[in-house]
């Protein structure tokens, strides 16, 4: 399937189509995680503030699959040297800064009524959750400060190898330090320890995140191509 | 049925500006992509359109 997406004319009817379909898709997911989300009781102990968890949680995620898809185009394109890998690594990134940042903000708008603060510097969570925004900013900085594209793409590819690094750290932070921030309580072993009614909306948003993010992402990687080939047929007027 | 008047109670100014962010960070994304997109292939457009041309003479 990856293999014969490579081919960037079967990737442009493959996406021409899926990129609207996934869309559609996400935006039900969205509606239906939320429509539940919102109408679950209050938490016991956060009251009302559960209801940040539905649009923060899955921002968090997608923020972190985001990272993971441009590390893994930015490897396909530095090894293979392919220029749909580099398109689709470019595409990624200011996604992934969107999602970085909704989370942080919606973070932020939960610890203020939950913890009493609207950023602690000490956690690590937090801290390396901004790691992950300033490795976005900076890949999409590296690209743009090199007039010369393909050196644009190796220095951003080695950028992008260097910060996966930083996702492990994001994952385990909550268990290798103490913190603010809730330990693990869905991805864990022994199973999630959040309540159904919570866990069943959460993970319908964040699916939709996800798909929403493969639309978005798709269809981001078709505007690269076509700025390439715009750029490409403007070098060929000029000659 | 949901009661949206309600839901946030106390703590309504930090849900639903949560709520508004999202949407906001989607909207713009959405957007952006979109926008570029329909620039780029009008730009494609124009220059094949600019190639096929013959000159005048």
């Amino acid at each position: 399937m990856i293999a014969s997406l490579a081919n960037p004319h079967r990737f442009m009817a493959f996406s021409r189509w899926a990129a609207p379909v996934l869309g559609a898709l996400a935006t039900a997911l969205i509606g239906v995680g939320l429509w539940l989300g919102l109408a679950a009781p209050p938490d016991y102990q956060q009251g009302e503030t559960v209801r940040i968890m539905f649009v923060h949680v899955p921002a968090a995620w997608t923020a972190m699959l985001a990272y993971a898809c441009l590390g893994g185009a930015s490897f396909f394109s530095l090894v293979f040297r392919h220029a749909l890998a580099d398109a689709a690594a470019k595409a990624a990134a200011p996604l992934g800064a969107a999602f970085t940042f909704a989370a942080l903000v919606t973070g932020s708008l939960w610890g203020k009524p939950m913890w009493g603060t609207w950023w602690a510097w000490g956690d690590s969570r937090l801290v390396s959750v901004l790691v992950l925004f300033l490795l976005f900013i900076g890949y999409m900085a590296l690209r743009a400060s090199i007039d010369d594209e393909a050196k644009a793409a190796r220095a951003g590819e080695i950028l992008a190898l260097v910060g996966l690094i930083n996702l492990p750290i994001i994952k385990f932070s909550v268990d290798w330090w103490n913190t603010l921030h809730q330990g693990e309580s869905i991805f864990r072993a022994g199973g999630p320890t959040l309540a159904t009614v919570y866990l069943v909306p959460l993970a319908i948003t964040g699916a939709g995140y996800s798909v929403a993010f493969g639309a978005l992402w798709l269809a981001r990687t078709r505007a690269e191509i076509w700025r390439r080939r715009a750029l490409s047929l403007a070098l060929q007027a000029a000659l | 049925m949901l009661d949206l008047a309600a839901v946030g109670g106390k703590y309504a100014a930090f849900v639903w500006p949560a709520y508004g962010v999202s949407a906001v960070v989607f909207a713009w994304m959405i957007i952006d992509t979109l926008a570029r997109g329909r620039r780029a292939r009008r730009e494609v457009e124009r220059l094949e359109a600019a190639t096929r041309t013959p000159p005048r003479p």
